[in-house]
């Protein structure tokens, strides 16, 4: 095929470019896979401690000792209160009252006072919610020590299916899968194609004896080359950079990968079909693509906890069934009964837009 | 008096040699035709004489100025028209005209009345407010022209500047490369087209790199150096 | 000349079809929407009860986790693969198994297990579900203790009261945390994007080869073609702080005027950086794929989502490259905790020092021949 030929010595010979496409979605799934992470860890906290006794070093060096939280130190008065968070350095600041050991052992209640940064209120939740786990698995040891054994126990058993240490990346992983793919197949396909309709050389070969599916064909096979190199390093790399296993079929996860793919190229031909300079097709990509992917898909924010009108436009982001799709396969491990819906609708999802971006094309030729 | 002086100008890009140790110089009020098959390095050459491209090796001169040490001042003593038509689409005729006619320092209260007059000259005032856009080529083509020699530069640099049109059109566009010659404007054009180094004063052809004829007047017939010449390129043309 | 080539950019901004709405536009629906989106509150947990104990206690255990307002029970099973299946198809996200004789368990042996299984794909839903759940049982047994102790001394079981307070957002509001942030990401786009894609579009359109040929210093050409979108980037700004008023409430505690001062700087920079990357970039298709990678690594790691403090160390390394970081800091800082310049003097080093960097390099690496 001639015009395929043709394509990829415009990819190939334009060695820039084709670094790019292919390093770049290594770099993203390195630096998003380590980088982006909603965990805590050693988040910096602060004490104000007015007793300074038994109880308040016990709670202290349980708090220390956990992976949450690394002390900053200690906050002398109430004054410092304000400066300290101000600053921004800790996240969060733990306050005992006077006495404290006194009146717990007396009174056999005492106050703790936990203060959190709430401008991101995710973490200040999260905080505070470890804090109280720690304080309270304190308390249940003084029980323990003051009475020979605590009576009348329940102990439940927490078990964390799929991933069992809780790693970021297995989140993170299938979303910035599914974003990349868009960006190399729908902005580069639609970019490429709006820039020949620009420099005229469109016409050209529009007018040649080739059937107009030929015509796009030609120019979407290179970028699908291109997408399934990325899938596999990007794969590759979050199996063995970031210890993501493929717990499902592979050949599950790359034909549903395939689906997407074939996707987000028609949503590349129907942009270009649709447009004729090459900054709106990208402003279009940039802003109708890849943003409502990054806010609305999943990737960052859990869709279910969005208002419902947003989850109503979350179900059109092909991207959103994807990567449930692939957190199905890959990281649960599930059968492909699992992605059927999935699958269902991404092909929908495919067989419209290229039925109207082939239509679009077939317009433009007569 | 030479207003374009080069002196074994030389363009390397890696390996490949693009302008070869050429040397030539060009007269006041002279229309220089430099012709040869499309790769054989025209561009390139005018590109160092314009300060758009620096040499690898050799010197060079426009309108007095060095080409390498001095080439914002040789920028303001001359007008360049691209092979590429480079007028901005998105804007209209009179403010392409305006903006280059600004860029030159060509005084404030001067240039609308020097865009009126210069469009009524063209017989293209009813297209003032239109957008370039919407232009033929062929007008696209003297209204870049027009735009290159407004400020009424010494020398004006033409790349190509009739690609792509008809005989009779390149003919119109001919008589207004006359007329600015006659204003004193050195003219220095580069062309594959054989009719219209004929219209030239002077011509050189450049083969690979290299100036195969040097500089000769009209005397033989254009059509026989030409073959002559072809048969001995080893460049393929494009 | 500046004049004219300002001219020139403003009318060309102003018939494009497409730039002018998506100035005002863009940032609209990225503050309208988008904080609704940003949402990362764990509320509505979806939880599968396999209740095998079937017993009073058991019964108020499940009455008492749904009170809790953090739970939603959507899934009854009677064994666990019933229950996992439904994890599966993601109808829920925590499974309780009570095993039989629970309570039996619990009175005569004083001890009894629960099962708890947390979907763990997104680490931290897993692992706060679990903490809030293991909360509610931990308050249920101290409860069922006291009921079944009340003949001892039950006194001497201490109790401690924790009072959490939020700070700066007590009602822990996810958009007054996105609102500020996000006006970041929208000024980036328009300033660092429009201004680079611009150039380039020029260069392959071959009109910036005939500016190289024109007397114009590149200073001056440089300098009209940010200068439009130091003049967007204030109206950017004026829609955000207009919509995070008028839509989301929020003004901030701190000085406007300092908001104005610090965006002035990112703009300047983050322009800057746009000009960078078209210098390097021979067509748009390059551009815009460098700018994508800059730009949402520059996102990414700039805290906007998640905060810097709990990336790994070499990713809070880089994270001190982001221009979007420190700029993000300060919208939040002045709109949340009132800060003045005093509070962001190292912010302001970071910005002036980014706006001189870029900008000297735009400068420097603007070849007007090659």
């Amino acid at each position: 095929m001639i015009f395929t030929q043709k394509e990829f010595y415009h990819i190939i010979r334009d060695r820039w470019t084709m670094m790019m496409l292919v390093a770049l979605p290594v770099l993203m799934i390195i630096l998003f896979g380590f980088g982006i992470t909603t965990e805590i860890k050693n988040s910096q906290f602060a004490i104000l401690d007015l007793s300074r006794d038994v109880a308040t070093q016990g709670i202290v060096n349980r708090l220390e000792a956990s992976d949450y939280f690394t002390l900053e130190g200690y906050v002398t008065n109430t004054s410092q209160i304000e400066s300290v968070f101000r600053e921004g350095k800790i996240g969060l600041l733990v306050i005992f009252g006077q006495d404290f050991y006194e009146q717990l052992v007396r009174t056999g209640e005492a106050q703790i006072q936990l203060i959190a940064d709430g401008t991101d209120p995710n973490t200040a939740s999260t905080l505070v919610s470890y804090a109280t786990s720690i304080i309270r698995g304190y308390q249940q040891e003084l029980t323990a020590s003051d009475q020979q054994g605590v009576p009348y126990q329940i102990l439940p058993e927490v078990k964390l299916l799929y991933n069992p240490t809780m790693e970021g990346a297995y989140n993170t992983v299938p979303g910035v899968i599914g974003m990349i793919l868009i960006l190399i197949c729908a902005m580069m396909t639609s970019v490429s194609i709006t820039k020949e309709k620009e420099m005229g050389t469109m016409e050209v070969i529009l007018v040649s004896p080739m059937p107009p599916l030929l015509i796009i064909l030609s120019k979407v096979i290179p970028y699908f080359t291109i997408s399934i190199i990325n899938l596999t390093t990007v794969l590759l790399l979050s199996v063995f950079a970031l210890n993501v296993p493929i717990v499902g079929s592979l050949w599950l996860l790359v034909f549903i990968s395939l689906v997407y793919i074939i996707v987000s190229l028609a949503l590349g031909l129907l942009i270009s079909s649709v447009v004729e300079k090459q900054l709106v097709a990208l402003l279009i990509s940039a802003m109708g693509l890849i943003l409502p992917i990054v806010m609305l898909s999943g990737l960052m924010f859990p869709v279910e906890n969005m208002p419902i009108a947003l989850q109503v436009v979350a179900q059109f982001i092909p991207a959103k069934w994807y990567i449930v799709a692939v957190k199905n396969v890959m990281i649960k491990g599930l059968g492909f009964s699992s992605i059927l819906k999935e699958f269902m609708v991404l092909s929908g999802m495919g067989l419209i837009i290229l039925t109207i971006s082939l239509k679009k094309f077939k317009i433009r030729l007569e | 008096m030479s207003v374009i002086v080069a002196k074994n100008l030389t363009k390397r890009f890696g390996q490949f040699v693009a302008v070869d140790n050429i040397s030539f110089e060009i007269e006041k009020g002279e229309i220089f035709g430099f012709l040869g098959a499309n790769g054989a390095g025209k561009t390139t050459a005018m590109r160092m004489l314009c300060g758009l491209s620096l040499p690898s090796a050799g010197k060079g001169t426009v309108a007095g100025f060095d080409i390498e040490k001095q080439s914002e001042e040789v920028k303001a003593h001359i007008g360049y028209m691209s092979q590429k038509f480079a007028m901005y689409e998105d804007l209209k005729v009179w403010e392409n005209l305006r903006l280059y006619a600004g860029i030159y320092g060509v005084p404030h209260k001067e240039i609308m009345p020097k865009i009126d007059q210069l469009l009524e000259n063209l017989g293209f005032t009813s297209k003032k407010n239109t957008m370039v856009s919407a232009l033929p080529l062929g007008w696209k083509q003297k209204l870049s022209f027009s735009a290159a020699i407004f400020h009424q530069p010494e020398i004006v640099f033409l790349d190509e500047p009739t690609g792509g049109v008809d005989p009779s059109t390149r003919r119109r566009f001919w008589e207004l490369i006359y007329q600015a010659a006659e204003q004193g404007i050195t003219v220095f054009v580069t062309t594959h087209y054989m009719d219209e180094a004929e219209y030239c004063n002077r011509v050189s052809i450049m083969v690979d790199g290299k100036i195969e004829v040097k500089s000769f007047y009209q005397a033989e017939s254009m059509d026989q150096v030409f073959q002559k010449l072809a048969r001995k390129a080893k460049r393929n043309s494009d | 000349m500046l004049r004219y080539l300002l001219e020139k950019e403003f009318k060309q901004f102003f018939r494009n079809p497409f730039l002018p709405r998506l100035v005002v536009i863009f940032p609209l629906t990225a503050l309208l929407i988008f904080p609704l989106a940003a949402n990362f509150d764990i509320e509505n947990i979806n939880l599968s009860v396999v209740d095998q104990d079937k017993s009073p206690f058991s019964k108020s255990l499940v009455q008492k986790i749904q009170a809790s307002g953090y739970f939603r029970i959507s899934n009854v099973s009677s064994n666990f693969q019933q229950a996992l299946a439904s994890v599966e198809s993601d109808e829920s996200d925590i499974i309780l198994e009570i095993p039989p004789n629970f309570e039996k368990n619990l009175v005569r042996e004083m001890r009894a297990s629960l099962m708890i299984s947390a979907n763990a794909v997104n680490g931290v839903k897993g692992g706060l579900g679990t903490a809030y759940l293991s909360g509610i049982i931990s308050d249920f047994n101290t409860n069922i203790r006291m009921q079944l102790t009340q003949n001892y001394n039950r006194l001497k079981v201490p109790n401690l009261e924790i009072l959490p307070l939020y700070k700066y957002n007590p009602q822990l509001l996810y958009e007054v945390f996105m609102v500020p942030a996000l006006m970041v990401m929208v000024l980036a786009m328009v300033c660092g994007f429009l201004p680079a894609l611009n150039i380039v579009n020029e260069k392959e359109q071959g009109t910036l080869e005939q500016m190289n040929v024109t007397p114009v210093s590149k200073f001056t050409l440089i300098l009209s073609k940010l200068l439009p979108y130091w003049v967007f980037g204030y109206v950017v700004l004026t829609v955000c702080i207009g919509v995070a008023l008028f839509v989301w409430g929020l003004l901030p505690l701190g000085n406007l005027a300092v908001i104005y001062l610090f965006v002035t700087l990112f703009v300047l920079g983050f322009s800057g950086f746009g000009l960078v990357v078209s210098n390097y970039a021979a067509n748009t298709q390059q551009a815009m794929f460098m700018i994508f990678f800059f730009v949402l690594s520059f996102i990414f790691l700039s805290g906007l989502y998640t905060p810097v403090a709990n990336m790994p160390d070499w990713a809070q390394l880089i994270s001190n490259i982001s221009p979007l970081k420190y700029i993000i800091e300060v919208l939040r800082m002045v709109y949340l905790k009132g800060s003045g310049v005093q509070d962001l003097l190292p912010q302001l080093v970071a910005l002036v020092g980014f706006a001189t960097f870029f900008n000297g390099w735009a400068v420097l690496s603007y070849r007007k021949r090659g």
